[in-house]
């Protein structure tokens, strides 16, 4: 772990500690009270969710495109993390959902996109887990196509009526709901870098060890 | 722009030769979706009566299982003599050969196609000649999403270890935003009193789908296939 990494880490490590505090200190809202908290959760990792499927998209459109061999790695990092900020979203979503809808699931757009986006995800580990050689730029094309409906997820509140709240939110808040907000967007934010560049750097690693082997072989 | 479209006309004639000569595709796919659609009826007619609304989502869901079947096969039949590699060295466009095999594919999905939508029609007590012709666009516009996503992933996939279950994981939530479109599109056209307008916006949004995916197939299909 190179020492920018670390620091990083402990700081995230110490501002999530802290989040708790930071959370209950906000007032409660007027008519959910206390179960709209979880938003300051929800939104940080559905944030993380879209950035890392955009970044995957990128980096494999690099690999593809431009024949840079590392974006690779950088694509199933991100790959990975988009499969995990999605589990975060997809639970804490429905958690929030039952409290303000009265149920645990809505098939509208914004919630449907979002499933798909995270299901295109984890069928994209699963290739690379079992499509075996050649899998690398399959994985990149499909990723390439998951990548635009990133941008679906988000224009769906906004572009179609639906129960989800629209991205128009966030500036609205008061100033006392605002800093725990983006106090945990920036913890998560600095998790998240942790955690690509660590799998991206194992990533590399392994690549590297195959290459080494295969020429130890021949 | 006419090369493009030879080099098109070529590999379609090419995969309609090979298809009239054994017919193996066209009868078992056609055969497989009937037993959808039959298995379908076998669960969802209570007392001789079909549960009203379902038909549209039978139809996709055959369409979309015998699609995927169709493709499977077609990419299989290029692995077994490592005929794909030959057509891929052939100096021609990538593009067009991959515009020419989705041709292929299109043409086989719509003769399954005729034998479904009737059939899900009787069995489902569905009108579908309340509107044909935009039905017709309706199944026409999903066919071209669906299969231009298959397509390419199939093509990607003739390399690869376990492509029988890789190819249905990476292709349906891909075409879930065709199927949504498609499934409600029909619905709407099949209404006993069929809402013009709602089908209309479906149909326009089908069409967004398949120029996206078109493109996008398009432009990945050559690096995707170079070693």
């Amino acid at each position: 772990m190179t020492r920018p990494t670390l620091y990083m880490l402990a700081l995230a490590a110490g501002m999530f500690a802290m989040a708790p505090w930071i959370i209950n200190a906000a007032p409660n809202e007027a008519t959910m009270g206390l179960v709209y908290k979880i938003y300051f959760f929800h939104m940080p990792s559905a944030w993380m969710f879209l950035i890392s499927a955009l970044v995957a998209g990128v980096a494999s459109a690099r690999f593809l495109f431009f024949k840079k061999a590392t974006a690779d790695g950088w694509a199933v990092a991100a790959a990975e993390l988009t499969v995990l900020f999605g589990s975060f979203t997809l639970v804490t979503g429905p958690l929030w959902a039952r409290k303000a809808w009265g149920v645990w699931w809505q098939w509208d757009p914004r919630l449907t996109s979002s499933l798909v986006l995270f299901l295109m995800f984890v069928a994209y580990l699963l290739l690379r887990r079992f499509g075996g050689p050649g899998s690398d730029k399959l994985g990149a094309g499909m990723a390439i196509f998951s990548m635009f409906n990133v941008v679906f997820v988000w224009v769906s509140v906004n572009y179609w009526r639906t129960i989800h709240p629209p991205t128009t939110v966030v500036p609205t808040l008061p100033v006392e709901m605002g800093i725990p907000l983006w106090y945990c967007v920036t913890a998560f934010t600095l998790l998240y870098i942790v955690l690509l560049r660590l799998r991206a750097r194992l990533e590399h690693q392994r690549t590297r060890v195959d290459a080494l082997y295969l020429a130890e072989e021949s | 722009m006419s090369a493009f479209f030879r080099i098109v006309w070529i590999v379609v004639k090419k995969d309609i030769t090979v298809e009239v000569r054994s017919l193996e595709l066209l009868s078992t796919t056609i055969f497989f979706a009937i037993t959808v659609v039959l298995m379908f009826s076998f669960g969802l007619v209570v007392e001789g009566r079909a549960v009203p609304d379902v038909a549209p989502a039978i139809l996709w869901i055959a369409i979309a299982f015998s699609g995927t079947l169709a493709l499977g096969r077609t990419f299989e039949r290029e692995r077994q003599n490592d005929t794909l590699r030959a057509l891929l060295l052939a100096p021609a466009d990538r593009p067009a050969i991959y515009v020419g095999k989705l041709t292929g594919i299109l043409l086989l999905l719509a003769l399954v196609e005729l034998v479904l939508v009737p059939l899900v029609g009787l069995l489902f007590n569905a009108p579908i000649f309340a509107h044909p012709a935009r039905l017709a666009l309706a199944l026409m516009a999903g066919s071209v999403g669906f299969c231009a996503v298959g397509t390419l992933f199939a093509a990607m996939l003739v390399r690869a270890r376990s492509r029988d279950v890789l190819l249905p994981i990476m292709l349906y939530p891909m075409t879930v935003p065709v199927m949504i479109a498609g499934v409600r599109g029909t619905a709407a056209l099949l209404q006993p009193e069929p809402e013009l307008a709602i089908a209309q916006f479906w149909l326009a949004l089908l069409a967004t789908f398949d120029v996206v995916f078109l493109t996008l197939a398009l432009w990945t299909f050559d690096p995707v296939m170079t070693d």
